[in-house]
């Protein structure tokens, strides 16, 4: 149970839920270290250099801050897979925030640049990390000018480098990036990115990242938003940040809520207990026009669909793993009653089949064909076979169609491609059946009575027509 | 048609130094590349093959998997219209079909006076901001069609010297001095970091 008032209470959003990771987003000069210094900028940093390097891990794990780029996995236990005695271990950022929906990473970097520098060095001191990475995505061009530019501020202050702040603590954290590919926000194809190759994940295991990662050494892969938690975690300490937030899901976490609603935004909300209602009607106004929900998406376009009677589930990771969908990279799309569930079934499953790397079989040819399927659906050219297969196509890349999905793929791109047409087809399917139906009739509608009579081939030497 | 100039030259070699191993830069040197012509020349991918010391064929090989990367040239300014879920649920398709309208192209085609090409593009990370779209990487957000004509014109006419011609990314580059860096660590150098205690049992104590 939470210290605080639960969703519906008077006063919900109480004013001693702190703005953890968003609180200098009010300035405009959040980016430059001067307002960065000025609001206790690099002091967590100077408190963990203190420390012991394992304390400092120790209050990361304490305080159990799950991942937020979508696994969702304590970054506190992620740090503690690395092998001990092999060294040397990197860390690197992962800054490809590019999962439809999704939009909090790049507003992290753009405004607040430095919180995420020093969650980098934090983090390194403590893991033992002898060089950063933080890798931007490639369309971001302001986020890597924002990063750079406080690099170059942070190393001219004596941030990062060699002996940071006159202590024994070396490192060099070197700004890399992207050139679009939305796979790369898989750890190990980020990996491969990093290393010059082309983006394609690895097979895990034996690739787990922390055991064999960038140039087979251990690597830890954080995200934007999780890494920026670390330094007030390390100012306040665990016990702040667990009094926040409910079960497993402690602390705040940043939700975008795009799609039909009257005010879209990026919020920063206490994690755990504020519920899908609070966030849609309370936060971003509400639906448009006074709509009511068909669908929304809980947690970027991978995450199978939630539909009214699900807005009063909390959004905390476990309720909403058992309710069968994901909370995902944060990312809650809402739409409304006017909304074509066929287009945007296509719409979302378009992306993945654009997007796949083409390494495994069933989702480089399965994606192509579920976009192909629907496309001929939407066009009115659907087949009353075509539902089931949809159906077949999905499980074979995810047998059984479950979740948590299984995959017959190295990564869970392909089964997030049948997130969205399960979810469409099992709520609704007479849509779909509409769609086929009409294109059916409209067909016998204009077909010729008589039977077309095959055409012979025709001298074309004469120039004239082919009739 | 062109290979590096000497200053980039001198760019890729501070580039490849920040790295533990050459291949890394490759995909920041494609963009210096495509920086200095506005789109990866085949003699570039040449030239960063012998500064990186791998073979052309894998230059290619990287390039060709990043949809950032034009191996033609494109337009002076490239606009990215997003139709991806949260776009498209607020008129993403609809702002697509007017760019195609007004500037007379189809998305994947330059104009004729090679000034502008649309992209059909997936999410570009500003959902909340939907319609969006990015021209040379830098947004426009909550686009409407009156929007859209303004922003053309304000491009035809010059007034947006915010937005630099296709190839730039951040105008700011990271640059560590030479007195601060603590240097790239390579993957065999197999040495504990200084500020770790040591561990609790000595090596080699048992041997």
């Amino acid at each position: 149970m939470s210290i605080f008032s639960q969703p519906g209470d008077a006063g919900f959003t109480k004013p001693e839920v702190p703005k953890i990771i968003t609180g200098r987003l009010g300035y405009e000069d959040a980016h430059t270290i001067e307002r960065y210094e000025a609001t206790g900028g690099y002091s967590a940093l100077r408190k963990a250099l203190t420390m012991a390097p394992e304390s400092v891990a120790a209050e990361v794990k304490d305080a159990s801050l799950l991942g937020r780029g979508g696994a969702g996995f304590p970054a506190g236990v992620k740090w503690g897979f690395c092998p001990p005695g092999v060294w040397p271990r990197y860390l690197v950022v992962n800054g490809d925030e590019s999962e439809p929906g999704t939009y909090k990473d790049r507003l992290l970097m753009e405004r607040d640049p430095h919180q995420l520098i020093e969650g980098i060095l934090i983090a390194s001191y403590a893991i033992g990390c002898a060089q950063a990475f933080c890798y931007i995505r490639g369309e971001m061009a302001l986020a890597q000018e924002r990063v750079a530019q406080a690099l170059n501020e942070a190393y001219d202050k004596g941030y990062v480098g060699k002996n940071i702040l006159g202590s024994t603590f070396s490192m060099d954290i070197v700004m890399a990036w992207g050139a679009g590919a939305y796979i790369v926000g898989e750890e190990t194809a980020l990996i491969e990115s990093l290393e010059g190759n082309r983006g394609m994940p690895r097979l895990k295991p034996p690739f787990f990242p922390a055991a064999k990662g960038l140039y087979m050494q251990p690597t830890i892969v954080n995200n934007v938003e999780t890494l920026s938690n670390i330094p007030w975690i390390t100012t306040n300490g665990a016990t702040a940040f667990t009094a926040l937030g409910a079960e497993a899901s402690k602390g705040t976490r940043m939700f975008a809520v795009s799609g039909h609603v009257n005010n879209p935004g990026v919020f920063e909300v206490e994690y755990g207990v504020t519920t899908f209602r609070d966030i849609i009607e309370g936060h971003a106004g509400g639906v448009r026009d006074g709509g009511s929900v068909k669908a929304f998406i809980p947690g970027g376009a991978s995450a199978p669909w939630f539909y009214e009677e699900h807005l009063d589930l909390p959004l905390e990771k476990g309720t909403i793993d058992r309710a069968g969908s994901m909370l995902g990279s944060g990312a809650i799309v809402v739409m409304d009653q006017t909304t074509d569930a066929v287009k945007a079934c296509l719409s979302i499953v378009r992306f993945f089949a654009h997007e796949s790397c083409g390494k495994c079989t069933p989702c480089r040819e399965g994606t192509t064909w579920l976009e192909r399927i629907l496309k001929r659906i939407l066009d009115g050219y659907g087949r009353p076979s075509d539902l089931a297969l949809l159906m077949d196509v999905c499980d074979n890349i995810s047998p059984g169609i479950v979740w948590p999905p299984k995959q017959t793929t190295i990564c869970p791109l392909g089964p997030s491609a049948v997130s969205p047409i399960a979810s469409a087809i099992g709520r609704f399917r007479p849509e779909f059946e509409a769609y086929i139906r009409k294109g059916m009739q409209q067909r016998a509608a204009t077909a010729p009575q008589t039977p077309i009579a095959v055409r012979q081939p025709v001298a074309v030497a004469d120039g004239g027509s082919h009739d | 048609m062109a290979r590096l100039t000497p200053a980039n030259v001198e760019l890729a070699r501070e580039i490849i130094g920040c790295y533990p191993r050459p291949k890394s830069a490759l995909i920041p040197l494609l963009h210096l590349a495509q920086e200095q012509d506005g789109y990866v020349t085949d003699d570039a991918m040449a030239h960063i093959a012998e500064l990186v010391g791998i073979t052309p064929a894998e230059v290619l090989g990287t390039c060709s998997f990043y949809e950032m990367f034009k191996r033609e040239p494109v337009g002076t300014y490239l606009v990215n219209i997003c139709t991806n879920i949260s776009c498209m649920l607020v008129g993403g398709e609809e702002l697509l079909h007017h760019a195609e309208e007004a500037l007379g192209i189809k998305a994947g085609n330059t104009t004729g006076d090679g000034l502008f090409t649309i992209e059909e593009v997936e999410c570009i990370a500003a959902c909340t901001e939907a319609p969006c779209l990015q021209v040379n990487y830098r947004y426009a957000h909550r686009l409407s069609n009156d929007g859209f004509d303004e922003l053309v014109e304000d491009l035809r006419a010059g007034r947006r010297p915010d937005i630099p011609p296709h190839g730039v990314l951040a105008r700011v580059r990271q640059h560590i001095p030479a007195g601060r860096a603590a240097g790239a660590i390579s993957p065999e150098s197999n040495e504990a970091p200084v500020w770790l205690p040591p561990p609790a049992q000595p090596e080699g104590g048992t041997t």
